[in-house]
């Protein structure tokens, strides 16, 4: 389905997780980190930037990759997206939802 | 009237066995918990306070006997090296899932923010002190402070 974001049409899924990257912006990511009550600061896009290159790299997502990426802990992590970090932040990375359990 | 919807706001896990699946499960789910943005508590007590034992909590085992799901009689079960082999078998499966060991499993729930609590009658019971447990624990309670962190609408509780 399409939705529109920032102006833009995008495709995403019924969860409302984008299902192209190539139609992601820094524009759309503010304005899906706004349905998650969160205001991006420029950690949030360094965060961001790491997930979708994994996400490129077909590297599967669990938070302890995540921790060990030097990019950012695990606090960190939770502190930035505290209402699900690996969920919330794909969404807003416009990659697909983390299948993981840890 | 209460508006509550049925959200799970809280899990609070005690976990009372040190055999390696069950600390995994018990593991898998406060840190699952954690993922949803759902608050986590974990309650170590009797045998589950190895979990935390700093020279313990890395040799748990997989229970051989009296594990029917093992699918091997149990007098082989219990025959010398069965349980490290079992052992052995699951910590390669592990691996390959990225799980991690049990020591970095508790660090990763603390920085996660799940709180890690000791029962206070199991440590007198096997003579632990605090400084015997990793230092990710929050503190030793006694089951009436774990159920007053419990209150409040949406707090469910597991027994493991």
């Amino acid at each position: 389905m399409e939705k529109t974001i920032a102006g833009k049409s995008v495709a995403v899924n019924e969860e409302g997780y984008m299902t192209d990257l190539s139609q992601w912006s820094p524009e759309i990511a503010n304005e899906l980190a706004k349905e998650s009550n969160l205001e991006l600061s420029p950690r949030h896009f360094e965060v961001l930037e790491y997930l979708q290159t994994q996400y490129k790299n077909e590297v599967p997502l669990t938070i302890r990759r995540v921790g060990a990426s030097g990019v950012v802990d695990i606090k960190e992590f939770y502190a930035l997206f505290p209402a699900g970090p690996l969920k919330i932040s794909s969404k807003i990375a416009g990659i697909p939802k983390p299948a993981s359990c840890i | 009237m209460s508006e509550y919807n049925g959200e799970i706001k809280k899990m609070m896990i005690i976990l009372s066995k040190a055999t390696l699946d069950s600390v995994y499960a018990a593991f898998v789910l406060a840190n699952g918990a954690r993922m949803e943005g759902i608050e986590s508590e974990m309650f170590f007590t009797f045998f589950g306070l190895e979990a935390l034992h700093k020279e313990k909590m890395e040799d748990l085992h997989v229970a051989t006997v009296g594990n029917p799901a093992m699918h091997m009689p149990t007098m082989l079960g219990g025959l010398p090296g069965m349980e490290a082999l079992a052992t052995h078998m699951m910590k390669k499966e592990m691996d390959k899932l990225d799980l991690p060991g049990v020591k970095e499993f508790v660090e990763i729930l603390s920085a996660s923010g799940v709180k890690i609590w000791a029962c206070r009658l199991a440590m007198d019971m096997f003579h632990y002190k605090k400084e015997d447990l990793a230092p990710e624990l929050d503190g030793v309670l006694t089951v009436g402070d774990f159920y007053q962190r419990a209150q409040g609408l949406g707090t469910h509780m597991l027994f493991i």
